[in-house]
């Protein structure tokens, strides 16, 4: 079970997003996608479920290229994968359980009692217990993110997508996330891709770092690598110090 | 968006249930404004005739002419304009805001359709909806006009019935209720399309929604003379 995403290309317009960028989360491990805003990482995420077809590249999951799947194929994938949104995207008119079980709705195999075991069972998971019947509206950032991660493990995927799982929360939530995030790898076996531009967050979940930069790949290691590594880009991106690329040139 | 949402007609497990949802919120919901207008214009329709007609042309006119009038035009153009400004302003600013926060995109990755699951309830809705709600209408603007030539204008009750049904043709009904059928369809197309072109944040929320009662509105207006040129 893999993810490649291999040499993407996006132009939005005159806008290119993405220009020939390559990544690949391998089997069981949580790549982090580490990038400045705007540098094209969520537009990279939307790729691997089909959401944005690539103008050139392609993406690979689990040896299928996504964007020539068929409809009912695609959605065959999408049950596989699990997506965390930025600022969880519930919905607002339904509650957290609802939120939780809407994936399950769409899978024959869960009755209406096996899926509220299962929606109990998520919100367990992410500490939401009893939260079921509150609406998104009153939950705080940190639960609603956390929300998120309950409705997009609901349908056991084999794969999780975080879209900045921690941008605009406390350190402590940050790290109560972060948690989430490794717990989901250990318990549940599942691959992951990471995208955020929070240091200290990606150096507690990542297994491995990938950077885009202007497009494409600026590097790609372990932990260690992206520690000892003497780009000056990625450097600068880790340690916050534009200086950096400024002295290069 | 249309042609698309013809195709996801096939998936009726989807939109079924939510389509009595959005029955609710797009017609039942709407009743009071659309009544309220009726009864206003029943009134004034009514106190018009009745001054125009004074000493010329018999006072149970005022009966035919509130009856052809709520029924052909003013009915279903009233309901419909009404219903543009809450219907597809709402459904635009909804599905607006779901674009801008991707809840839309979340349905897709939980394999939903987004047309079958948000577009195709509510042009159904609409479509079974806005004739009802301007049946509604119709009566209440007719039972208003009744009751004001019975209080103000010194008619009886078998002046106003002669005068309206007079003229009546059962043609008239179906004329109605075809025109407050194509507006259902356009105003929720038109708010289900501008909802889903939304770029941006609260400003792209507010410049859709107001796009989409200005074009169901104009619409209306020429889906108006079209059936008035086509079915008379």
């Amino acid at each position: 079970m893999s993810i490649e995403i291999r040499d993407l290309h996006k132009a939005f317009g005159s806008k290119e997003v993405l220009r020939g960028f390559s990544a690949t989360a391998r089997d069981g491990e949580t790549l982090v996608i580490l990038g400045g805003s705007g540098s094209g990482k969520s537009v990279t995420l939307k790729h691997v479920v089909g959401l944005l077809d690539p103008d050139r590249g392609e993406v690979l999951v689990d040896g299928d290229r996504v964007d020539s799947l068929g409809q009912a194929e695609l959605y065959a994938l999408r049950r596989k994968v699990g997506y965390v949104f930025q600022f969880a995207a519930l919905f607002d008119s339904l509650t957290v359980a609802e939120n939780v079980g809407m994936g399950l709705q769409r899978m024959k195999e869960y009755t209406p009692a096996d899926r509220e075991r299962r929606v109990e069972e998520c919100l367990d998971l992410v500490d939401l217990e009893g939260f079921g019947s509150r609406m998104p509206a009153e939950l705080s950032g940190g639960q609603r993110k956390r929300a998120g991660i309950a409705r997009a493990i609901a349908t056991e995927p084999d794969y999780l997508l975080y879209d900045e799982p921690t941008t605009g929360l406390d350190p402590l939530t940050r790290a109560v996330i972060d948690r989430l995030i490794n717990r989901m790898k250990e318990e549940l076996r599942v691959t992951g891709i990471v995208i955020t531009h929070d240091m200290e967050s990606a150096f507690r979940v990542a297994d491995r770092f990938a950077m885009i930069h202007e497009g494409r790949q600026q590097f790609e290691g372990s932990p260690e690598e992206i520690r000892e590594t003497r780009d000056p880009v990625v450097r600068a991106f880790i340690e916050g110090r534009p200086e950096l690329i400024e002295e290069v040139g | 968006m249309i042609w698309r949402a013809g195709a996801a007609l096939k998936e009726v497990d989807v939109w079924l249930g939510l389509t009595l949802r959005q029955m609710t919120k797009i017609g039942v919901d709407s009743v009071p404004i659309a009544l309220f207008i009726a009864m206003f214009t029943g009134i004034v329709l009514a106190l018009q005739a009745s001054y125009t007609f004074t000493g010329a042309i018999p006072l149970y006119f005022v009966g035919v002419l509130v009856g052809k009038t709520m029924m052909l035009e003013l009915g279903p153009v009233l309901t419909g304009l009404a219903l543009a400004g809450r219907v597809g302003a709402n459904i635009s600013a909804e599905l607006g805001t779901m674009k801008v926060t991707e809840q839309i995109d979340a349905l897709e990755t939980m394999a939903y359709p987004p047309v079958a699951y948000l577009v195709v309830p509510r042009i159904l809705a609409g479509i079974i909806m806005f004739p009802i709600v301007t049946a509604l209408a119709i009566g209440m603007g007719i039972g208003a006009g009744w009751l004001t030539a019975l209080q103000l204008l010194d008619m009886s009750t078998y002046e106003f019935m002669h005068g309206l049904t007079l003229f009546f043709l059962p043609f008239d009904v179906f004329f109605a209720m075809i025109k407050a059928t194509s507006f259902g369809f356009m105003v929720t197309s038109i708010g289900c399309f501008y909802g889903f072109q939304t770029r941006g944040g609260a400003e792209g929320v507010g410049r859709s929604t107001t796009q989409a009662v200005v074009i169901s509105s104009m619409v209306i207006l020429v889906l108006d003379a079209f059936w008035a040129v086509t079915l008379l």
